[in-house]
């Protein structure tokens, strides 16, 4: 059981599916693939920016500059892909939000979204900034960023594959 | 004696010898390898056109403009090519479990044109790389022909993620009506025999 379900929402999701947006994109036959094509290149800058941060506090990848530095210079690409996900996502999901009230994997990629997005900026941006983290904690970091994320684009793809 | 009026194209027999195979069946309609397969290759545009973009956008002048181009060609790009194999080797399970369908999908075919387009420009790029890379490789804004280069790599590869994503969908599929060019263009007279 979802917790679309569990709570109730129902009623909310199919309010947001019947918005003038969600109703665009399901009588068109192009337009989902078509911004559904722009999130998954978005996909692939996200994927980028954040790896190549986290693959640094483990100790992988530009290693000869600091992380502080590998995160400044990723940091405008992320915010910025980010930000087309988000600008592509919602408007997917206002296009099949009764689909997703009963789609389990739509539900753990919302919440590892929020604890993904939390977790960047809350803690894994801020032991890349310091300069005398040590190097258990940027690995750590590194490594929980790594998984969060991987999670979420895994229960995004999921979402197509289950209910 | 007239030959055969219907002469399979060697692309489609061998799609249809590739369809023959037990093991092209079992893993179409398995119900977890396909998806874990097709999901593998969709996530790993995060490692393989991902790090590759890092480095497309140092060559731009967009970031890490203080950092050699070759600090990032030697770090990223070998994580790059883990990428590509791993795409290349989920990329070729897909099409061996939907072997005659892909093969005259109209995406499919513009998506190999692409890469193929994608590899000439690589090869271009590091011919031109063996070239001079010394002179501009420290400059947070490389030359023009670098620039180009790194914008194509962009651009077609990002082509290559938007015809892929498009082979999924059946608008252009040899079993509609389609017109002459698509039908043309995706073989479809060798798909269905007179």
């Amino acid at each position: 059981m979802t917790w679309c379900e569990a709570f109730g929402w129902f009623e909310t999701y199919d309010r947001l599916e019947q918005t003038a947006i969600g109703n665009a994109i399901r009588e068109s036959l192009w337009l989902f693939p078509a911004i559904e094509a722009v999130h998954l290149l978005g996909l692939a800058v996200l994927g980028g920016s954040v790896l190549v941060v986290d693959l640094r506090l483990l100790g992988a990848g530009l290693t000869r500059l600091s992380n502080a530095a590998v995160l400044a210079n990723a940091r405008p690409w992320f915010l910025g892909s980010l930000a087309l996900m988000l600008a592509t996502g919602v408007p997917l999901f206002l296009s099949e939000a009764v689909k997703c009230c009963f789609n389990d994997s739509f539900e753990v990629k919302i919440a590892t979204l929020v604890l993904a997005v939390v977790f960047t900026f809350a803690v894994r941006n801020r032991v890349a900034a310091r300069g005398d983290a040590p190097a258990w904690l940027a690995k750590i970091a590194g490594g929980l960023s790594l998984a969060a994320w991987f999670t979420v684009a895994a229960a995004g793809r999921w979402i197509g594959f289950s209910g | 004696m007239s030959a055969s009026p219907y002469e399979p194209s060697p692309l489609h027999a061998f799609a249809e010898w590739l369809d023959g195979q037990a093991w092209s069946t079992a893993l179409h309609e398995s119900l977890w390898v396909y998806p874990l397969v097709e999901s593998t290759h969709v996530l790993t545009v995060m490692l393989f056109v991902g790090m590759l973009a890092m480095v497309d956008l140092r060559m731009l002048g967009f970031a890490f403009r203080q950092t050699p181009v070759s600090e990032l060609t030697s770090r990223l790009l070998p994580w790059s090519v883990a990428g590509f194999v791993i795409m290349v080797t989920t990329g070729l399970l897909l099409f061996y479990a939907i072997p005659v369908r892909t093969a005259h999908s109209v995406w499919f075919r513009f998506k190999a044109m692409l890469l193929i387009a994608a590899a000439v420009n690589a090869w271009w790029f590091h011919r031109r790389v063996s070239r001079d890379r010394e002179r501009w490789d420290g400059q947070p804004q490389p030359p023009l022909g670098v620039r180009i280069a790194a914008a194509l790599s962009m651009g077609l590869w990002a082509g290559v993620i938007v015809a892929g994503r498009m082979i999924a969908y059946n608008w252009f599929d040899c079993e509609r009506p389609q017109s002459a060019f698509v039908a043309w263009a995706a073989g479809c007279a060798a798909e269905l025999p007179p």
